[in-house]
């Protein structure tokens, strides 16, 4: 099995606030982060998926492909975008490193033609990230 | 589909690499520059992974605000700007290679409270790094 992996990268805004919580609640717990007017970050996406060469090709899946699929799926829909208001699937999720991961991998899960999605890594800065990764064995292989 | 959380730190540091069950000529050959007596050092940059379910009212596997004080006590402050062998006690037995660096780390950081520690993992220089994610049952 060979691994690819595509990158790119995008700027949007967020803050962190839960309505159950009140206000000092959400100062408390997400400090900064729960600024109202919210605050952005340039995003660094890694992409990969894994899969045998086609014997054809020998490619995975042609990477133009994937930008494709990757330019539609996240960076139209997030690209300079304001994540709690105009990304609705993230709707009633605090958009967290680990969210907006979450919410790539699952964007991206059935649309990958050849492979299988392996892991998506989502680089909020260059100090801190989230993994989501393929289960051994389990769905999506 | 599984998913982790990774924060970046950094630490400086020096060490020396020398066994004192090795003879002279022996750490001389075997360790090279490293062995070489006053100690060297470096950036360390530290990888700290943890994983477990996202949490529903903060969206977070673990906090930041508890992740980087814990790291900052159990590891930043005991090991930056330290001459290893000497002032970090675990490195009076053992030699601090990055190896021991990691585990050593790795160690101290498993008893975070709030996620599991998946792995650690250090970059000695941006062409070393070394990964430690505990003993895998089996």
């Amino acid at each position: 099995m060979i691994r690819i992996t595509r990158k790119l990268e995008f700027s949007a805004a967020h803050f962190y606030e839960n309505p159950k919580f009140s206000a000092e609640e959400n100062k408390r717990v997400f400090g900064k982060c729960s600024n109202t007017h919210g605050h952005g970050h340039n995003y660094t996406l890694e992409v990969t998926i894994a899969g045998e060469p086609d014997p054809a090709t020998g490619m995975v899946l042609d990477l133009k492909e994937l930008k494709d699929i990757l330019q539609r799926e996240v960076v139209e829909r997030m690209d300079h975008r304001h994540l709690n208001y105009e990304v609705p699937e993230l709707a009633g999720k605090i958009p967290t490193c680990e969210n907006v991961a979450a919410v790539i991998w699952n964007l991206l899960e059935t649309k990958i033609g050849r492979g299988k999605l392996d892991r998506v890594r989502l680089y909020e800065s260059e100090d801190l990230f989230a993994d989501c990764t393929a289960e051994e064995g389990g769905a999506g292989r | 589909m599984k998913i982790s959380l990774t924060r970046r730190y950094r630490f400086a540091a020096s060490h020396r690499l020398h066994s004192p069950t090795l003879s002279e000529v022996e750490n001389e050959r075997i360790y090279g520059k490293c062995n070489s007596p006053y100690g060297h050092g470096h950036n360390y940059a530290v990888e700290v992974t943890v994983s477990g379910p996202v949490d529903a009212d903060t969206g977070m596997i673990a906090n930041l605000g508890d992740l980087d004080p814990f790291v900052q006590r159990e590891v930043i402050e005991a090991f930056d700007y330290k001459y290893l062998n000497e002032d970090v006690a675990e490195f009076q037995a053992i030699v601090p290679t990055t190896e021991n660096v990691c585990r050593e780390i790795y160690r101290r950081l498993a008893k975070f409270p709030v996620a599991r520690l998946e792995r650690v993992r250090i970059e000695e220089t941006s062409k070393n790094s070394f990964e430690y994610s505990g003993e895998q049952a089996g």
